[in-house]
């Protein structure tokens, strides 16, 4: 066996990569709950790679049979319904992950010096996935799927001069249609996954040269022992391996409890409207996208108000891409000489409960119809417009009020 | 510039109108109860002799409805299917698209995902809803689904049904050259369904059965449903089991991290 492995190590870095990366990879021992998700995300990502590869054996790309083939995977492929549901409910519980994983972040200031591109890295992961799952949500071919991407393709005609132009170049077709299906098809099985997995091997690539965060939101590289490892530091492999296959257990049986028990989660994860096979003579009464895209189309729609000689649709789409790109420039726009919300003032900690208030309000609201009253007093589209403008205060105003925010002294050492 | 918006919006407030529109028709509750295999058994058959001529459940095979309600293939081919030569066909109606588009002014909708995408208690309240409508030109109306295109095919069972209104009153007020203005609007509110005819079912009976129709539309919408739960409670019971052994292995090597 060790000759083995001193062969392999001749001719590949194995023991290296296993030490560097694993056995000898010193993570801050104070990790709390916040740190599962990374691990988790990496779990769901392999998750709906197997779930997919197995779901395009029996799924057809054709408008004419892509609605019937996924019934025909639901109802006579041996296990096609827990194929199919593992991969829609990772799709909705990928993006709950992946929240939560930013959301930490921006508690313990994760994104900050020395780890601003791992952020970036993050964010285009980000992107990417929202690009997978919009592409994703087409294949069904129900009528929400259809009306979707018939909304989002048509959110590009905004754009002056080539905005037509370039929703026809996407779509193939004038409208969505065969070819449309297709070439999302070919995105959203080889193309997109590939740039995703690269995606994630450079963000733990990234990951290891800086070391992770912490709680603290200190550098365990800082106070080191004699052998050179920090004291704060033990190896992820075994330490986190373990508590991360306990985190990977808990996170399966609620994982599970809506696979089984409710797949379509009372239309948050699979929408009514979508067991309907698209038609192109029948709009649902209400088109919205799935959850995970509710707070951005909020944004979208709360755009109203023609100004600056430029329409509001154009407005809807610039603030929508606006409303996430914006994350690309938090590590610069958090000025507080403290990482972490532990040892942060009243400001930060007030700014980002609100912020978190309106991402969900907003989000609450894109599954509504802008003109109805579903919060209070009045309609919709008006609150989506208040919680827009906290959602940009939020970013906009950061550099302020980080740096008027009355910090704690960071400690030298971990606490627990 | 966002902040002007706003300003002018809350300006713009009182002068919105506060009533939110959409009325909607309440939907009755039905149980469903995917173990009652002889409610299942009904609904089928209710099924293929009423609507399987013009509605297909393309998506169901007849073998797989008979294996997982407990009917044997002889049953099924004997009894139970008559548009179809082998029994793993694709249940499908006797009538083509085409034929239904010129009979009815449009093709009556496949049904296999009906109880996904309305819910079983739209169906439910759907198939007890319909009316005698001497305007309508099939006879037939729906107080869920107005001027629908089908006729009321169970009509021999349920009787004939007439739906009876009564008139509401709503009073507004409303300013008019400073002065209030009383403002009574009457509008006909459907109230009740009375029988003009019997059937062959009384109104309970009837009722049973339509449920015995949801059950059955709910199973053909995912027959997946009939084995899920008791798998599900299967894998939580080993990822608990799970959860114990990994808690412990944690705990194990923790122990010397302080």
């Amino acid at each position: 066996m060790e000759k083995l492995l001193a062969w392999i190590d001749d001719r590949f870095p194995l023991t290296k990569v296993w030490e560097e990366h694993l056995s000898k990879y010193y993570a801050p021992k104070n990790f709390n709950f916040w740190y599962y998700f990374g691990s988790l995300a990496l779990l769901v990502l392999v998750l709906q790679i197997v779930t997919g590869i197995f779901l395009t054996m029996h799924y057809k790309p054709d408008t004419a049979l892509a609605f019937a083939s996924v019934e025909y995977i639901m109802r006579d492929v041996s296990w096609g319904w827990l194929i199919r549901y593992l991969h829609s409910t990772g799709a909705s519980f990928f993006f709950i992950v992946v929240y939560l994983h930013m959301f930490r972040a921006m508690l313990y200031g994760s994104h900050r010096k020395p780890r601003e591109l791992l952020w970036i890295i993050g964010v285009i992961i980000f992107v990417a996935l929202m690009a997978e799952s919009f592409m994703g949500y087409l294949l069904p071919w129900g009528n929400m799927s259809y009306w979707g991407a018939q909304v989002i393709i048509s959110l590009f005609e905004a754009i002056p001069y080539v905005g037509p132009g370039l929703s026809e170049w996407i779509r193939g077709d004038f409208v969505v249609a065969d070819a449309t299906l297709n070439r999302f098809f070919a995105f959203h099985v080889i193309a997109i996954p590939l740039v995703l997995v690269v995606l994630v091997f450079v963000h733990i690539v990234a990951l290891h040269k800086v070391g992770s965060n912490n709680p603290d939101g200190i550098e365990i590289k800082k106070k080191k022992d004699a052998n050179g490892i920090p004291l704060d530091g033990i190896p992820f492999h075994p330490y986190y391996t373990v508590k991360d296959i306990v985190g990977v257990i808990v996170f399966l049986m609620v994982f599970a409890a809506v696979v089984f028990f409710a797949p379509e989660l009372g239309g948050w994860f699979l929408e009514p409207d979508n067991f309907v096979p698209a038609n192109i003579l029948q709009t649902p009464p209400e088109i919205v996208p799935l959850w995970y895209f509710t707070p951005y189309y909020s944004i979208l729609r709360a755009n109203t108000v023609n100004f600056l000689l430029v329409d509001a649709k154009v407005w809807g789409v610039i603030f929508m891409a606006l409303s996430i790109m914006v994350f690309f420039f938090l590590p610069w726009l958090d000025r507080s000489p403290a990482k972490s919300i532990r040892y942060r003032g009243w400001i930060y900690k007030s700014a980002l409960a609100i912020f978190v208030v309106a991402f969900v309000i907003l989000g609450y609201l894109g599954t509504k119809s802008p003109q109805a009253i579903d919060l209070m007093l009045f309609p919709n589209v008006y609150w989506a417009q208040i919680f827009t403008i906290v959602y940009f205060a939020f970013f906009a105003l950061m550099p302020w009020y980080t740096k008027l925010d009355k910090t704690k002294p960071v400690p030298e050492r971990v606490t627990k | 510039m966002k902040k002007a918006i706003l300003i002018l919006l809350c300006a713009a407030l009182p002068g919105l109108s506060l009533a939110s529109g959409g009325e909607h028709t309440k939907l009755d509750a039905v149980k469903i109860d995917l173990s009652d295999k002889a409610s299942l058994q009904r609904g089928a058959r209710t099924f293929i002799n009423y609507c399987l001529s013009c509605h297909s459940i393309s998506y169901m095979r007849y073998n797989r409805m008979g294996e997982d309600l407990g009917i044997s293939d002889e049953l099924v081919r004997e009894n139970l299917m008559f548009a179809a030569d082998k029994t793993g066909e694709l249940m499908k109606a006797a009538m083509t698209r085409e034929d239904g588009k010129k009979w009815f002014g449009t093709a009556p909708p496949d049904l296999s995902l009906v109880a996904r995408s309305r819910g079983p208690n739209w169906f439910y309240t759907y198939m007890r809803s319909f009316y005698h409508d001497d305007k309508s030109s099939t006879g037939w109306n729906n107080t869920l689904f107005q001027n629908v295109a089908m006729p009321h095919v169970l009509h021999d069972v349920q009787g004939l049904q007439r739906a009876v209104y009564r008139t509401e009153k709503h009073e507004s007020e409303t300013v008019k050259d400073g002065k209030k203005v009383k403002k009574v609007t009457e509008e006909q509110v459907f109230d009740r369904f009375e029988i003009e005819k019997p059937g062959s079912m009384t109104t309970s009976q009837y009722d049973e059965s339509m449920r015995d129709l949801t059950n059955f539309m709910v199973y053909v919408g995912e027959p997946a449903k009939l084995v899920r739960y008791r798998i599900g409670v299967g894998v939580l019971v080993f990822l608990a089991i799970f959860f114990v052994v990994a808690y412990l292995l944690k705990k194990e090597y923790w122990k010397d991290v302080h």
